[in-house]
């Protein structure tokens, strides 16, 4: 029984643990560490969702979120849990779709392609595909390239086909490389590490790393809105599960007295 | 109202034998009083396999198999369903959940040789619902149409047209069209959700009824049967009802907290249980990065690859499952149970695991020049355990099996 229990307990134990290694080992070292998020916070959500609308909506939907479920998520409730329709058309939707809809660019899809080249992809998932971490470095990493055709390009993806579209608020900066190592013809491999702030934007570089938390926090809510209520219902499930086993083995042990 | 019941019994017992099944199955099916820990796991698989059946029959019910609405309409379970997110995560959980269960539920077949004479067919039985499993499961995860779900299912199903001269009409038979495409995901979906769903549980039906036809091994390999009292009932044997039946809850209740620690708050498992690419829809003309299946298809998928040739390696992967089927033949130790093996069968079984584990590992990882040759290596152990069991089991120097069970 003893070995046993130990051997459970184990891998219970190493379970949990792999799944948190196995999420953290992502691929290679990020320039900007991410708080965590929060989808408690519903002010960050909300402001995410600003941003989202204001900066993304115009070419990137939300396909799987509709508005409904979006002014739930963020907050936008009165006291009775209500949503406050005005409020949302007022600030968050720019088109004539209803409450119900699915969160829709006005960008017609093919547009998107002969204008950027490729498929304006749809963000409801991105965190999920990418990682939080990776869209919040995406964020933070556009830099001036004047060889680029919107002369902007991103450290984290290179030669992405999305233009700088943060430039009023965090401005423009510069990327500062660095040799990392040579490559096989011994020629020198460079890496960007940091970045240099040549125009300054209406925000300061730290309120805008502060911005881009906010949004992909909001992304993160639209990729699993019902989290937080899936974590509620699982924390009674357990307890009950917790209870229940302690009966069931007091049970086993009462009936197998019998047995020498 | 004992009285009126009674009455009730005996009406259905002269139409249906309830009360007799009740005694054969139940209250008067004696196993072996020292079942441990790996006993578990058999009614741990009957378990999760109801537990996909019912969640599969809700998701099943806004689920839409074509290939312009599934992923949508996953993302409509996970979303517009109430607690549509808590049924998803309860069959993709199950999905990982049922491999390893049964994964140690063969372990335990393996160290005590429970698939020993007279249980060869459960073994094989055991072995034919692993099969069935392992392609069910495939077949299930093309359903959400995701890249991972497109692409893995066009290298597997690329496989079938390896086989000379029929292959190439057997791949579009499989597929349904020269390519994987909304034809393909149609017809999976009807293997996964009622062929091989109806094939699995007739099987389970059989492997259980082949078990109580001989009756359960034990920790010790020994026959209970060979010592009976008076009333012909195994002096080590005790009645499945009710000591299994607690015991089995107790090992249930424990099952479920893991089960449900992983669904409610880490129901990805770090990209383990639901694979991060898997998010983006289905693009035939994109290819992802890194194609890998799921984890539990991982040892096989490893020994697909370790060999260049594209043919000989599908004909070694179904060998290593097709070796599981003559295991009973190939072991000739006098003995069942590991505790009564010596040095040679237990250094093999440790190479054998450490084998098995690495092919997994590997399976998962993208492939370089190092790699491939350990997991060449890796294979050789894996095919050695069963290959050269016939002569490592028969010199192995065992210890003496006592007559009655131990704890």
């Amino acid at each position: 029984m003893k070995k046993s229990l130990n051997f459970v307990i184990l891998t219970l134990v190493s379970t949990l643990g792999w799944g948190q290694l196995a999420g953290a080992s992502e691929g290679s070292q990020f320039i900007y560490k991410m708080p965590e998020l929060n989808q408690r916070n519903k002010a960050s959500l909300q402001r995410g969702a600003k941003y989202f609308m204001n900066y993304c909506s115009g070419c990137h939907s939300l396909g799987h979120l509709r508005y409904q479920q979006m002014a739930e998520g963020i907050g936008l409730v009165d006291d009775q849990g209500k949503v406050m329709d005005a409020v949302l058309k007022a600030n968050l939707m720019f088109t004539t779709d209803k409450m119900g809809d699915h969160i829709v660019s006005s960008m017609l899809p093919a547009d998107g392609k002969s204008w950027f080249g490729t498929k304006v992809p749809d963000l409801t998932l991105e965190t999920r595909i990418r990682g939080p971490e990776w869209v919040y470095n995406y964020l933070l990493s556009f830099y001036a390239d004047p060889k680029r055709p919107w002369g902007t390009n991103n450290a984290v993806f290179k030669d992405v086909a999305m233009p700088d579209v943060f430039t009023s608020i965090q401005g423009i900066q510069m990327p500062i490389k660095e040799i990392v190592g040579h490559d096989p013809d011994q020629r020198p491999i460079e890496a960007i590490v940091g970045f240099d702030l040549v125009v300054p934007g209406e925000l300061t570089p730290a309120q805008f790393q502060s911005a881009m938390y906010d949004l992909v926090n909001f992304l993160s809510f639209a990729a699993d809105p019902k989290k937080l209520q899936r974590e509620r219902i699982g924390v009674i499930v357990l307890l009950f599960l917790v209870i229940f086993t302690v009966f069931a083995y007091l049970l086993k042990r009462e009936y197998w007295k019998d047995v020498d | 109202m004992s009285q009126a019941w009674n009455g009730f019994m005996r009406w259905i017992d002269a139409r249906l034998p309830v009360t007799e099944f009740t005694r054969k199955h139940l209250t008067e099916y004696y196993a072996p009083k020292n079942f441990n820990f790996w006993y578990y796991f058999g009614s741990l698989s009957l378990l999760v396999l109801v537990i996909q059946l019912m969640s599969g029959i809700w998701l099943a019910m806004n689920y839409v198999p074509t290939d312009t609405q599934a992923f949508a309409s996953v993302e409509y379970i996970m979303r517009d369903v109430p607690y549509g997110d808590i049924l998803r995560y309860m069959h993709t959980t199950g999905a990982s959940a049922f491999f390893i269960v049964v994964y140690l539920h063969m372990f335990r077949g393996i160290i005590y040789g429970s698939y020993r004479e007279p249980r060869e067919l459960i073994w094989i039985l055991g072995v034919a619902i692993f099969l069935c499993l392992m392609a069910e499961a495939f077949f299930g995860y093309l359903l959400p149409w995701g890249q991972m779900s497109f692409w893995g299912a066009k290298v597997i199903t690329s496989l079938f047209g390896a086989i000379p001269y029929v292959g190439e009409s057997l791949m579009t038979l499989i597929r349904g069209d020269y390519s994987v495409s909304g034809a393909t995901l149609n017809r999976f979906f009807a293997l996964h959700v009622v062929a091989l769903p109806f094939v699995l549980v007739g099987l389970v039906i059989i492997h259980l009824a082949a078990l109580h036809e001989v009756g359960s091994n034990n920790p010790d390999g020994i026959e209970i049967k060979a010592q009976k009292n008076a009333e012909g009932i195994p002096v080590e044997g005790i009645p499945f009802h009710p000591y299994y039946t607690v015991k089995d809850l107790f090992g249930v209740g424990v099952f479920l907290i893991a089960f449900c620690a992983v669904l409610f708050f880490m129901p990805e498992m770090g990209g383990y249980f639901i694979e991060h690419p898997n998010y983006v829809p289905a693009d035939s003309l994109v290819t992802p990065e890194h194609i890998a299946p799921v984890w539990y298809m991982t040892p096989f998928y490893s020994i697909l690859r370790a060999i260049p040739n594209k043919l000989v390696g599908v004909a070694a992967m179904g060998a290593s499952l097709a070796i599981l089927f003559v295991l009973p033949w190939l072991d000739r130790s006098p003995v069942k149970s590991i505790r009564y093996r010596g040095v040679l069968y237990k250094s093999f079984l440790a190479m054998f695991v450490v084998c098995f584990l690495g092919l997994g590992y590997l399976g998962g990882q993208p492939p370089t020049p190092v790699k491939a040759l350990f997991a060449q290596a890796f294979t050789v152990g894996y095919f050695a355990f069963f290959v050269l069991m016939p002569f490592y089991t028969k010199r192995d120097k065992t210890k003496p099996v006592p007559t009655r069970v131990t704890k």
